[in-house]
């Protein structure tokens, strides 16, 4: 599935590994945040970067103990209409200081793709076939935001600021 | 609705919708059509509706030309057909409150 | 784009170039999307929650677009630009709602693009009027003007409408979000049934506050709002919101729209449990980050400086003459006009409840004309109250003789407001694609019924609200009397509640027997009237007091007996 980041299509240098099949040593994965709590000592001195995946009902608290040892969190949208996943990032971000990688997956569209950047969202896993100019749009149509977040310009305000691009 | 009507509820179904870029309600007529005008909508038998409504609909959805498409129940009055719910008569008419908008004041 | 400076002196927060350049981009940005969807790019399951955050709704007959109205105030060249879009691309009127804001039942989605940017030229849109977002946030329709005022609700109002415009993390919350803010002594906002109710008010510095009330709300299973923090200094204000919010979109149900208010989170986990939640995370969020600074407020408050007022002796000669010569304008001033802070003025409110009318329409010949009679009386500007009138908060009384003689020739006299004729009804099933039951015609029905000014006014405060549905739109929950339509077996019945009080002594109304047909429900509205004249002790019991005094008996007994 393309990966969409910077607002264009990226490499996608990590895969998943569904819950079951054995978890290569050599490259960067995701496994699935039940495969951790199962088996986590399993991961115990492995030197390739691992990523876990939250399903969209699982809240950063339940990984904030562990964070130090994900390079990648993959948030799940069950649905683009739950939003859940927003405050996850951020509380991964702001709460528990996380400043590894942070991807949405699952159904996500480009009309919410700034929200996901001022979120605290690294990276999106969009679905096969998608528009990329739709993406591209998606973070330079609106150049005006009304509250601080997490993408990187400096607030003019609690209330208003214009965003980087604008 | 009388006791009267209630007797031959669900004798037929019409095939509605309201089209995507205005909005407007529109009924499925003879030949697969769309119309504007519930006189000119196809009734079909209750058994037979649905068969209909399915690739209907999967066509209007693929085609984008409307939203919401769904079967309704058509009951005789006097010998015309009419829809059954006080629903599906306001939107084959317009509101009751403002008989000069709408379908009826066309 | 060709902007249309609204009058200075309007106290509505007055846009700046950023501000207008946020609308133009959110326009465009919309109009990319109806593209999107009309070339299938988008399905409707994806653009519905779009389009609803554009204020867009597919209703009975076409699509409805409401129009945001921050917290129910207006200039008077914004009222002529809904005007203009009601004649340009509506049938001619539109209808105000209970949530302060402007409906248009005609419209096309094809059209949308180009309403959107025709409001952006009076500084209006339509956003966050619908979807599962921070809608507009409301208050008291007489702020800045009410006598018993202590803190002025725009200006905390205004600070959340920014601080909400599209906000990332609460866009997509489990479902809508309703905020009302009351910054006077008595609450004209129905604070108690909102989402968050805020009561503004000052510590014995005179530094303004706020306590918190959450998980209000009608609906299927009506709550009254509970205290959730008796004080938060205005400073904490965002903070505190915010964390309120992050508890909602985390924990919210989303798995049954009927359980995912947050009226429902506060009630499954406890007032405890969630105030501990909320506090949690408000400890967390009080760096600088999240602080409302004073200059800011300040800097926001400027938008609401108070018009300049003449100084003028607070007793009226004009006024008290034409009282004396004109009773039926005698009468209009005893039932619509309100005191004012400043003396000498005003505030007077116009009912959009003409005897058999439909409550809350106006065409655009009768918008024109009350944008003329605002910039004539009151500085340009109107508010629009969640009971479904409008008001003129700052009329001189030298004046109100003739102004209400221009309002009554444009049948916008009506002397009701607060009475039994001040009907809210929701849009019911003339164009909602939800509804049970009509809720329009018993609105006209009972006011006819009740008709006379004078009667109207001998039985006194009396709410009637009708919604057509469960959703209870038209607040029927907490109408002194309410009415719900139902449905049975494809015929529209209605439930008669009483009791219900919208005030900040909120409480829900009980059913009072069986749902009755319409001829009946408006016989029955009839026989409690009379019921309650019959037992009142005296004039100035209102119908509530009396039905409390009493109890439900004596009017069941009378609507019901002869079954
Ligand atoms: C005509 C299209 C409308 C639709 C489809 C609609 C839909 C709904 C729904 C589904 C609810 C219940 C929400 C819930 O409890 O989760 C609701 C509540 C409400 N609506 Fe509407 N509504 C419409 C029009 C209006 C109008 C015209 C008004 C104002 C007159 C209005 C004011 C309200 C209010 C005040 C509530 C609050 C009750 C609460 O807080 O639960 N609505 N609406
Ligand atoms: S109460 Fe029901 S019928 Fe009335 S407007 Fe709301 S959803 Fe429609």
């Amino acid at each position: 599935m393309p990966l969409i980041e910077n607002g264009r299509i990226g490499e996608d240098a990590w895969s998943f590994i569904p819950d079951g099949e054995p978890v290569p040593n050599d490259r960067p994965v995701i496994i699935s945040f039940e495969r951790w709590q199962a088996e986590r000592d399993s991961f115990d001195g492995r030197n390739a970067k691992l990523g876990v995946r939250l399903k969209s009902g699982t809240l950063a608290g339940a990984i904030a103990a562990d964070l130090d040892r994900f390079a990648l969190v993959a948030v799940e949208f069950a649905k683009f209409r739950d939003g859940r996943g927003f405050s996850t990032a951020r509380e991964l971000r702001e709460r528990y200081g996380y400043t590894g990688e942070i991807r949405a997956v699952g159904h996500v569209i480009p009309d919410q793709y700034l929200y996901l950047v001022r979120t605290g969202f690294s990276s999106v896993e969009a679905p096969e076939g998608t528009n990329p100019d739709s993406w591209a749009n998606a973070l330079t149509e609106v150049t005006i935001a009304f509250q601080p977040s997490l993408d990187d310009t400096a607030p003019l305000s609690l209330l208003r600021r214009k965003l980087k691009v604008g | 609705m009388s006791a009267k009507d209630r007797s031959k509820e669900g004798s037929m179904k019409a095939i509605t919708a309201n089209r995507l870029r205005d909005g407007e309600v529109v009924f499925l007529g003879e030949g697969g059509v769309w119309v504007e005008s519930f006189a000119e909508a196809a009734l079909f038998p209750r058994a037979e509706a649905d068969g209909v409504l399915a690739p209907a609909k999967e066509k209007a959805e693929r085609e984008q030309f409307a939203v919401d498409i769904y079967a309704f129940e058509v009951v005789e009055q006097d010998g015309v057909p009419v829809p059954a719910t006080m629903r599906e008569r306001i939107r084959t008419a317009g509101p009751t409150v403002r008989l000069d908008l709408g379908k009826q004041a066309a | 784009m060709n902007h249309i400076a609204p009058g200075a002196r309007a106290g509505i927060y007055h846009y700046d170039e950023i501000d207008r350049q946020f609308v133009a981009e959110r326009v465009e940005q919309f109009r990319k999307q109806v593209d999107r969807r009309l070339s299938g790019e988008l399905t409707e399951e994806e653009f519905k929650p779009i389009r609803l955050m554009n204020g867009l709704y597919l209703q009975l007959h076409a699509y409805m677009l409401r129009i945001a109205v921050p917290y129910g105030v207006m200039s008077a060249t914004q009222l002529r630009k809904l005007s203009a879009i009601g004649r340009r691309y509506d049938r001619g009127y539109g209808h105000f709602t209970t949530r302060q804001n402007l409906q248009y039942n005609w419209i096309k989605l094809e059209d949308t693009p180009a309403i959107l940017h025709e409001l952006a030229e009076v500084d209006m849109h339509a956003l966050q009027t619908s979807g599962n977002c921070v809608r507009n946030v409301t208050t008291d329709p007489f702020v800045g003007a009410a006598k018993d005022e202590v803190v002025d609700g725009r200006v905390y109002a205004e600070i959340l409408r920014q601080w909400t415009t599209m906000h990332p993390e609460f866009t997509y919350l489990p479902r809508k979000f309703k905020i009302a803010i009351s910054g006077a002594e008595s609450d004209r906002a129905a604070v108690r049934i909102h989402d968050v109710g805020l009561l503004a008010r000052r510590n014995d510095k005179g530094e303004p506050g706020f306590s918190f009330y959450v998980g209000g709300g009608l609906g299927r299973s009506p709550f009254v709002g509970k205290l959730v923090r008796e004080w938060v200094a205005q400073e904490d204000f965002v903070a505190y919101l915010e964390a309120i919010l992050r508890v909602y979109n985390q924990y919210g149900r989303r798995d049954n729209i009927y359980k995912a208010r947050i009226k429902i989170l506060v009630h499954e986990l406890g007032l405890e449990k969630f105030t501990q939640e909320v506090e949690e995370e408000f400890a967390r969020l009080r760096g600088p980050k999240y602080r409302l600074d004073p200059e800011i407020v300040e800097g926001v408050r400027q938008h609401f400086a108070p018009p300049p007022f003449e100084e003028l002796p607070d007793h009226s000669e004009a006024l008290e003459r034409a009282k004396a010569a004109d009773p039926a304008f005698a009468n209009w001033l005893a039932v619509n006009v309100a005191e004012h802070k400043a003396p000498g003025y005003a505030i007077a409110t116009i009912s959009l409840k003409p005897a058999g009318g439909i409550p809350g329409d106006a065409t655009c010949d009768q918008m024109d004309l009350v944008a003329d009679l605002a910039e004539r009386y009151s500085f340009g500007e109107l508010r629009v109250t969640h009971v479904q009138n409008l008001v003129l908060a700052h009329v001189k009384k030298d004046d109100l003789y003739d102004l209400w003689k221009r309002l009554d020739a444009a049948e916008l006299g009506s002397a009701n407001a607060g009475l039994i004729g001040d009907i809210i009804a929701c849009p019911g099933l003339d164009y909602c694609a939800l509804a049970n039951a009509r809720s329009i015609p018993l609105a006209q029905a009972i006011s006819a019924r009740f008709a006379d000014p004078l009667r109207q006014r001998t039985i006194g405060e009396l709410g009637i609200k009708i919604s057509g549905c469960i959703n209870a739109c038209g607040h029927h929950h907490v109408g002194a009397i309410g009415i719900l339509g139902v449905d049975k077996k494809g015929t529209e019945y209605y439930q008669i509640t009483v009791g219900g009080d919208p005030t900040l002594t909120t409480a829900i109304g009980d059913i009072l027997g069986p749902a009755v047909t319409e001829t009946e429900a408006v016989d029955a509205i009839e026989a409690i009237v009379d019921v309650y004249l019959a037992n009142r002790s005296d004039e100035s019991e209102r119908f509530i007091d009396t039905l409390k005094r009493v109890g439900h008996a004596p009017f069941k007994e009378r609507i019901y007996a002869a079954d």
